[in-house]
């Protein structure tokens, strides 16, 4: 019972302030556009570059620094106050972003201490998550290391949920304007952490160190150069290079395919308007969280090797078709041509500009009008350049849905119709929830069993050190560029806008066959070396 | 199996210099410091590269190690590695 009980508190404490980390770091991104013309406007290049290193310098590139400066450091020192440490850095650079002043206000200044203060966001990242997981496997009974690790895997999950929650809350309180303003709303979501950063300190100053570090201090047996014999001894270094490209590079893409790339999909190829395409998200990630418990425990059961294997390889074959299902069902392009089943829902809404130049005139007319598609909606919005010709013109409709000898000529047609804020009728709604919950699953499968796999690989004096390092490179490189990559991959290949998947298929089809070869399926009962 | 572990270490030490190749060639071709888009942007490239360069370097090591057979036989639990 008291076993049992303590357990209960060692993961409470590792998974809480994991979660706070992910948290932290998740609203950075997604507040991302209120933050660039807050502190990085793209009239200033130096700050637009800085704008650049800020995204990608803390995702990608700090992460596996982390990792080894907070990885040593936890075995040389202990798990505890280094993830004490990664906690509280991670927690203060938040809230101190959170009360940075605005470009307009201090210059230059601005996005170069909110590029120092993501940096340290970065590293922190870097140094929790292998000593959160290697904490809570340290803690576990043999024949459970899969299950109460997994519960540290809900908190990546749980970190976005919340976020996600919170940015929506207080968004949803009060205007576009007041959201947007210097001292607005969208800072709330940075002062808020330091609240759940205290109260998790707090939590976990009362943990007692790893009983296996512990141990191994008491008898003087830690490792007096963790880096050097975790990267420099080639026993360890090869199972470091066969968890990288066997198992985490893999799970990173499925992980960022099934929970960020599904979303600026559904946002800005599919045009889904902001609260949908956040709720749909929402309820996918809720429905799928209690699957990381569920796949940790199994691999307790079954192994950790197949329940991976089999999450990339289903992701490798499903997210083509369900990204293309993601397209066709909001095709409102087919929907125009075909003509049929639409519906003009109240007025179009049609505003004139003159423009007069020298001896020419150009009206400028837009016009805006809302429709339905089978009870999913859309908006259809034309702005259109008229010049006058002959001795009338016609103004409206506007100039893209004229037919070709309607009598009205332009001398430059600037755009076509552009569609936006799709709202999904509710059949498609949750037919759009239950393939997110899909691929959410994947993410559970890969994820689920992930950190007791890594625990196993590795001896207990340079534990922190040997996972730390794969695991950021496999999602912090390999996950975190997903999205990046598959705007590269849409840019350069115009025609199929499924490009963007070859990326994370690539790679989780080449983790799969790696892995299945040569990763073993056998768990380590005992890790108390 | 051993055999098959040990031959596709060739297919790892040949895939990363394709991977740079690939990278290296995309990034001379798009980079245009005229154009806005970002896969114009020279920054973006250069950090690409910067990331993906040591990987494709850990995976040589890989396959050469896998040709070396390092791979067939590996530890029964954490004190063996």
């Amino acid at each position: 019972m008291n076993d049992s009980f303590n357990i209960r508190k060692v993961i409470a404490a590792s998974s809480v302030g994991t979660m706070i980390e992910w948290y932290d770091f998740y609203i950075f991104g997604m507040l991302a556009k209120t933050i660039s013309t807050q502190f990085f406007p793209g009239t200033n290049p130096t700050a637009a570059l800085l704008s650049t290193l800020a995204v990608f310098a803390a995702g990608f590139i700090v992460r596996p620094f982390g990792a080894l400066v907070f990885g040593r450091l936890g075995d040389l020192i202990g798990r505890k106050y280094t993830f004490l440490l990664t906690l509280v850095l991670m927690g203060g650079s938040t809230f101190l972003i959170g009360l940075v002043p605005s470009y307009k206000a201090i210059g230059i200044a601005a996005p170069l201490l909110v590029l120092a203060l993501r940096l340290i966001q970065g590293l922190a990242l870097g140094g929790e998550y292998g000593g959160a997981a290697t904490y809570v496997a340290e803690h576990a009974p043999a024949g459970k290391r899969g299950y109460y690790t997994s519960w540290i895997q809900t908190t990546a999950t749980l970190g976005l949920f919340v976020a996600l929650g919170v940015i929506m809350a207080v968004k949803l309180n009060m205007p576009d304007s007041e959201f947007n303003a210097e001292w607005g709303g969208w800072r709330y979501p940075f002062w808020i952490s330091i609240i759940l950063v205290i109260i998790s300190v707090y939590i976990r100053l009362k943990m007692k160190e790893s009983p296996l570090f512990a141990r191994l201090k008491t008898e003087g047996k830690t490792s007096s150069n963790p880096l050097k014999e975790s990267f420099g001894r080639k026993a360890n270094f090869k199972m470091v290079l066969l968890a990288l490209f066997g198992a985490v590079m893999g799970q990173g893409v499925i992980w960022y395919t099934g929970q960020f790339y599904a979303q600026s999909f559904l946002e800005n190829t599919c045009k889904l308007e902001f609260e949908q395409s956040r709720t749909i998200m929402l309820w996918a990630i809720a429905f799928g969280t209690p699957f990381f418990l569920f796949f940790g425990w199994l691999s307790d059961k079954i192994g950790r090797k197949w329940i991976m294997m089999a999450g990339m390889l289903l992701g490798v074959v499903c997210y083509r078709p369900i990204f293309k299902t993601f397209l066709d069902d909001t095709n409102v392009k087919e929907w125009i041509k075909s003509d049929r089943d639409l519906v003009l829902n109240g007025d179009k809404k049609v505003k004139m500009d003159s423009i007069i130049k020298k001896d020419t005139l150009k009206l400028i007319v837009t016009s805006e009008s809302r429709w339905n598609y089978k009870r999913t909606g859309f908006t259809e919005k034309n702005d259109d350049t008229l010049g006058f010709i002959g001795e009338s013109w016609t103004v409206h409709p506007p100039l893209s849905s004229l037919a070709e000898n309607s009598g009205a000529r332009s001398f430059k047609r600037t755009a076509s119709p552009v569609y936006s804020n799709v709202h999904l009728s509710s059949g498609l709604y949750w037919k759009f929830v239950f393939l997110v919950w899909i691929m959410v699953m994947l993410v559970t499968m890969v994820y689920g069993p992930i950190a007791a796999f890594l625990v196993e690989m590795f001896p207990t004096k340079i534990r922190y050190t040997s996972m730390s390092l794969p695991y950021h490179i496999g999602n912090g490189v390999f996950g975190g560029l997903v999205p990046f990559i598959g705007l590269l991959l849409t840019t350069m290949y115009k025609k199929d806008p499924l490009v963007g998947l070859w990326y994370p298929i690539g790679v989780a089809a080449l983790c799969f066959i790696i892995g299945t070869i040569y990763l073993k399926n056998k768990i380590d009962k005992d890790v108390t070396d | 199996m051993k055999q098959v572990k040990r031959y596709l270490g060739i297919v790892w030490i040949l895939l990363a210099p394709t991977v740079i190749y690939f990278l290296l060639s995309s990034a001379i071709e798009h980079i245009d410091s005229k154009k806005k888009d970002p896969i114009n942007d020279p920054v973006i490239w250069i950090i690409i590269l910067a990331i993906f360069t040591p990987i494709t370097i850990g995976l040589m090591i890989f396959g050469w190690y896998a040709l070396k057979g390092e791979y067939n036989r590996l530890p029964e639990n954490s004190k063996d590695s």
